[in-house]
């Protein structure tokens, strides 16, 4: 079994984030996890076991503050040590900047933004599969000369892996150069103060269009998302009306999601908009306009007013929950 | 100061976009192909710095096919001073890590203080091109900024994705990608329209750079399988008729969502 390198993220509480564990559960499908700590402590990284790395590979966090160099110099040491087949990383905004300079200083090529990855028929070397524009297209790629880096996008893995009894834990001890890296005046994790499931990687979205019509009737959009348990996101002609912030919209622009139910709520439909979504399992549209292009790709539309629609559909909900 | 802008034509994304199902390549077509937006944004902070400072210079900086240099004209009329394209029939089809390396090498001849960038183009969506660049020339990247406060000799701002609120600043030179939210980009007026006709655009091939046949050498990432998922079949269509929150209702519950 080859080695499958992850580099792990832990929370300012020391907690593995989600997209570890999705990471973990991916390699365990292709190989042997061999899981990389940046700055953890014996004790700290035990957890790991249970979340399917058959190896801990442990680095120190680096008395530098500049920003991804601890890890960067870790993932070049643990490639010469264990020689990978692949090395996953999240498609974070920070892990991403360390994945491709990892890719120059220990010069392999980096798959992108990846949703899955498997080995070739051969079992000779993985490759790393992609959904690009917005789900339209399929495609696979791999390295030739040099280490694969793959970006995995985060909340598309559902896999998990087997726990591991007893892990093998070795330190490891960074010497490779690299370049400066920015320097981090301060790290905060940000407040969520909604109680709603934040929209990427959410299993239910309920997003909101031009059709809302002002930022008060928005508050429909939230109460049918309060009756599902799902996330809040709008379209981009949402957020240009300053219906709600930039956060929320689900497009080409903007975010990407892939959930089990998405429901569009007086959404046209544009072209830009279907790019971030269309990948849902179940799509819903509400639209009084019978020729939008929302209802192309919905599994069940209801041509119809919102405003007398949605009031309806939450008291039917909640009727079936009770 | 000097100020280069890493910019990128792309397919619309209000349009239908299609990749070629023999290479796996994205296919280029010229009416539908427009400056990416996020490139506009990041072009925004420089022309405000140049705004506030009329000495600062700003150079836009491209690799593409030669079709590139209309997006390079349209953004030109938004206010910076030239463009640099680099276009080479070898470079059809370069992985991030060879555009990465002419890139930076484009940046060593243009020797500016700040490269600015979006934080990921809305067609490769990579996020990695701008990162590269920094650790080949030796520079430091704040990735994807939400604000960026541009000092003497110091660049600082926010990011906060995924949870963490990140406050990073580095000396000059420096690497800063922005995100959407950043900045909103300017529109053209009539007088930057015709002065961008003569503002000075320098084609550079691949031999006139110092990065060697990139296109040949190193690691690299290859295609291997490009095909376009079936079109999606729509399910009932119903007019309300009363019942229409009923019958969603029954349809959720039958597929377990509620």
């Amino acid at each position: 079994m080859r080695n499958i390198l992850v580099l792990v993220e832990q929370d300012s509480e020391g907690t593995f984030v989600p997209t570890t564990v999705g990471l973990l559960g991916l390699a365990a499908q292709l190989g042997r996890p061999v899981a990389l700590v940046v700055g953890g402590t014996d004790e700290g990284v035990a957890p790991l076991g249970s979340l399917g790395a058959e190896e801990i590979l442990v680095a120190p966090a680096g008395s530098s503050d500049e920003l991804g160099n601890a890890q960067v110099q870790a993932l070049a040491a643990a490639i010469e040590d264990i020689q990978p087949a692949a090395v996953l990383v999240s498609n974070s905004n920070e892990l991403r900047t360390v994945a491709a300079r990892l890719a120059i200083v220990a010069d392999g090529a980096v798959a992108a933004d990846a949703v899955g990855a498997r080995f070739d028929a051969e079992g000779d070397e993985v490759i790393a599969e992609h959904s690009v524009f917005g789900g339209d297209y399929v495609t696979e790629s791999t390295a030739e000369g040099g280490p694969l880096i793959i970006t995995i996008r985060p909340g598309a893995i559902d896999e998990r892996a087997e726990a591991v009894d007893s892990p093998v834990v070795r330190e490891l001890a960074p010497t490779a150069k690299v370049g400066p890296g920015a320097q981090v005046v301060s790290r905060r994790a940000v407040v969520v103060t909604s109680n709603r499931p934040a929209l990427r990687g959410a299993k239910a979205v309920v997003s909101g269009g031009r059709g809302l019509g002002s930022k008060e009737n928005f508050a429909l959009v939230e109460q049918l998302a309060d009756a599902l348990g799902a996330a809040v996101g709008a379209s981009r002609a949402a957020v240009d009306a300053g219906f709600v912030p930039h956060t929320y919209q689900v497009g080409q622009t903007g975010v990407s999601v892939s959930p089990q139910l998405y429901v569009a709520l007086g959404i046209s439909g544009a072209i830009q908009h279907r790019a971030g979504m269309q990948t849902a399992k179940t799509i819903v549209a509400i639209n009084k306009d019978a020729d939008s292009p929302i209802f192309e790709v919905a599994d069940f539309g209801i041509v119809g007013d919102i405003f007398s629609v949605v009031p309806q559909l939450i008291d039917e909900i909640n009727k079936r929950r009770n | 100061m000097k100020i280069a802008v890493l910019v990128k034509q792309v397919p619309d994304t209000w349009g239908d976009r299609h990749l070629s199902q023999e290479t796996g390549l994205l296919i280029r077509d010229e009416d539908s192909s427009v400056p990416d937006e996020i490139g506009e944004r990041a072009l925004e902070h420089a022309l405000r710095h140049k705004d506030a400072n009329p000495d600062t210079e700003v150079v836009l900086v491209t690799m593409g096919p030669e079709m590139a240099e209309s997006a390079l004209r349209k953004l030109l009329a938004l206010g910076p001073d030239s463009a640099v394209q680099v276009t080479d029939p070898s470079l059809g089809g370069a992985d991030v890590v060879a555009t990465a390396k002419v890139l930076a090498a484009t940046l060593r001849r243009i020797q500016p203080d700040l490269v600015l960038a979006g934080n990921e183009s809305t067609d490769g969506r990579g996020g990695l091109v701008p990162a590269m660049i920094g650790e080949i020339n030796q520079m430091p990247v704040l990735p994807g900024l939400d604000s960026v406060e541009l000092a003497d000799g110091e660049v600082s701002g926010t990011a906060s994705a995924d949870g963490v609120e990140l406050a990073l600043r580095a000396t000059l030179p420096a690497i800063v990608t922005i995100t959407e939210k950043s900045a909103e980009q300017r529109l053209p007026n009539f007088k930057g329209v015709l002065s961008a006709k003569k503002k000075p655009l320098e084609q550079l091939s691949l031999a006139e750079l110092d990065c060697g046949d990139v296109a040949q050498t190193g690691a690299r990432t290859v295609m291997v399988a490009a095909s376009k998922r079936p079109p999606k079949q729509a399910g009932p269509r119903i007019p309300d008729d009363g019942t229409a929150a009923a019958q969603l209702a029954g349809f959720l519950r039958d597929r377990r969502l509620i």
